[in-house]
């Protein structure tokens, strides 16, 4: 996991529910409805930070962040087919 | 408590030209004056963003047959919506697809029938094969993800390799190698499509291969033979829960064969508010929750997994929709699925209308 420094994958896009009020993630497999923790995990998969930088730049949103979740979380993501998987890193 | 739906499967026509006998659609096609016109599709599409559909497929039969595809793309994506094309590629031209692109189209499935072109046109009934390429392109052109879909049967089980290599060639991201599900006219050439034993073993270790081989360039996504498992699906996660289909003349479905359970009465959009369809119809209520259970499902732990399978296969073989899916081999009707699996002589297509 080293060097791996997440991006959405092609076709998927951040957006905004108007009817839920929450940010959502669509792509080509489907939609997934987002808290704001984890809109913010993948705003800032950039493809440039790896996970260590995601990881604090989440820290000085958040209190309490731990990298092991970041990193599940990240996983989950891309087992769903939104980010790039982490082997291709 | 019922959530509101994440998509929306518009079947914008059923007019097709070709002629699958694998095809999901009902043996009874809607025919071209039974279509919504533009503004209803329009209003539909609306309607579904109000009720907060995200993501919109747009299929048949062929959606590229309807003429006014553009505007309803355009409506689709000015509404914020995820719009995707379902199609076969016949008239997916570089210009239409430059265009479809401009007007928000995200993402394209695009369907192949078998690997080589005599196969595929026997299989699709007519010269379709030499299109694949050119539709190819033009979504790559368009900078637009590419997902090929392969329905696979007895037919062309044997080219399942050689399907992976040609959505390689075709520049694909993602490859979804999905076993026919027996609906409308794949339900009537069930016995001509049904893979048999050796074709899915053999399958097995060359799609796991592949998986490996290509990881992270071309996803391979292997949609089990259902009748051939031992456990249903979890089908459409569960009835009137996540997605709703419009057909062609407005009627308004949980699923897209779900006018074969024919004790049902379905609403039409052009008549009731789409939400609420979603909310209060007598159909879309009917199999949510897990009150209208059987047993052996009643009582099953996997009830919240699989939602006791699909309603539609369980009215079809067993003639009523509260039963558990026959494919299950806990269900007591399950005899239906092994005799179904049992190997026959080769048989010729029913082609779709
Ligand atoms: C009904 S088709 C309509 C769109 C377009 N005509 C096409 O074939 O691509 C929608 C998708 O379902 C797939 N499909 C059709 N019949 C199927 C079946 N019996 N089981 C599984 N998938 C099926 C097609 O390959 C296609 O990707
Ligand atoms: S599956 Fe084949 S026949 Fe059915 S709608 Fe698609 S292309 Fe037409
Ligand atoms: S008995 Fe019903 S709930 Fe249990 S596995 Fe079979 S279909 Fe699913």
């Amino acid at each position: 996991m080293t060097g791996w420094a997440p991006r959405l994958r092609r076709g998927a896009r951040l957006g905004f529910d108007p009817v839920r009020r929450t940010p959502v993630v669509l792509f080509p497999e489907g939609v997934l409805v987002l808290n704001s923790t984890a809109e913010a995990v993948l705003r800032s998969c950039d493809g440039a930070a790896t996970v260590p930088e995601i990881v604090s730049v989440l820290e000085r949103r958040y209190a309490g962040v731990r990298a092991e979740d970041v990193l599940t979380v990240l996983r989950g993501f891309a087992a769903r087919g939104v980010i790039q998987p982490e082997e291709q890193a | 408590m019922t959530q509101p739906p994440l998509g929306l499967l518009a079947e914008l026509t059923h007019r097709c030209p070709l002629h699958c006998p694998y095809c999901s659609n009902p043996v009874e096609l809607v025919v071209r004056d039974r279509e919504l016109t533009t503004d209803q599709w329009r209003s539909v599409l609306t309607q579904a963003r109000e009720l907060g559909v995200l993501q919109v497929h747009l299929s048949g039969g062929e959606p590229l047959a309807r003429r006014d595809l553009p505007e309803l793309v355009s409506h689709a994506s000015s509404l914020g919506c995820y719009v995707n094309l379902v199609t076969s590629g016949l008239g997916l031209t570089e210009e239409r697809m430059a265009d479809l692109a401009a007007r928000g189209i995200e993402h394209v499935q695009l369907s192949v029938q078998a690997a080589d072109p005599a196969r595929a046109d026997l299989i699709a009934g007519t010269r379709a094969a030499k299109h694949k390429r050119a539709a190819a392109n033009a979504v790559r052109a368009a900078g637009l993800p590419l997902t090929v879909n392969a329905v696979l049967h007895r037919g062309n089980h044997d080219q399942v390799g050689a399907i992976i290599d040609l959505a390689e060639e075709l520049g694909a991201d993602r490859l979804e190698l999905a076993n026919t599900q027996f609906y409308g006219w794949a339900l009537r050439n069930r016995a001509a499509l049904m893979p048999t034993k050796a074709q899915l073993a053999a399958a097995e270790p060359i799609v796991r291969a592949a998986r490996r081989r290509l990881a992270g360039r071309l996803e391979v996504i292997y949609v089990l033979a259902d009748y051939q498992e031992s456990y249903p699906k979890p089908c459409m996660h569960g009835w009137g829960a996540r997605q709703l289909t419009v057909a062609p003349d407005g009627a308004v479905l949980p699923c897209p064969s779900a006018t074969v359970i024919n004790t049902l009465e379905f609403e039409n959009a052009t008549r009731r508010p789409l939400a609420e369809i979603w909310y209060e119809s007598p159909s879309f209520n009917a199999f949510r929750g897990e009150d209208w259970m059987r047993e052996p499902c009643r009582s099953c732990e996997r009830r919240s997994v699989d939602f006791g399978g699909c309603r539609c296969q369980a009215f079809m073989l067993t003639g009523a929709a509260e039963n558990a899916d026959p494919v299950c081999a806990l269900s007591p009707h399950h005899g239906l699925v092994e005799d179904a699996v049992q190997p026959v002589a080769e048989l010729p297509f029913v082609m779709r209308g």
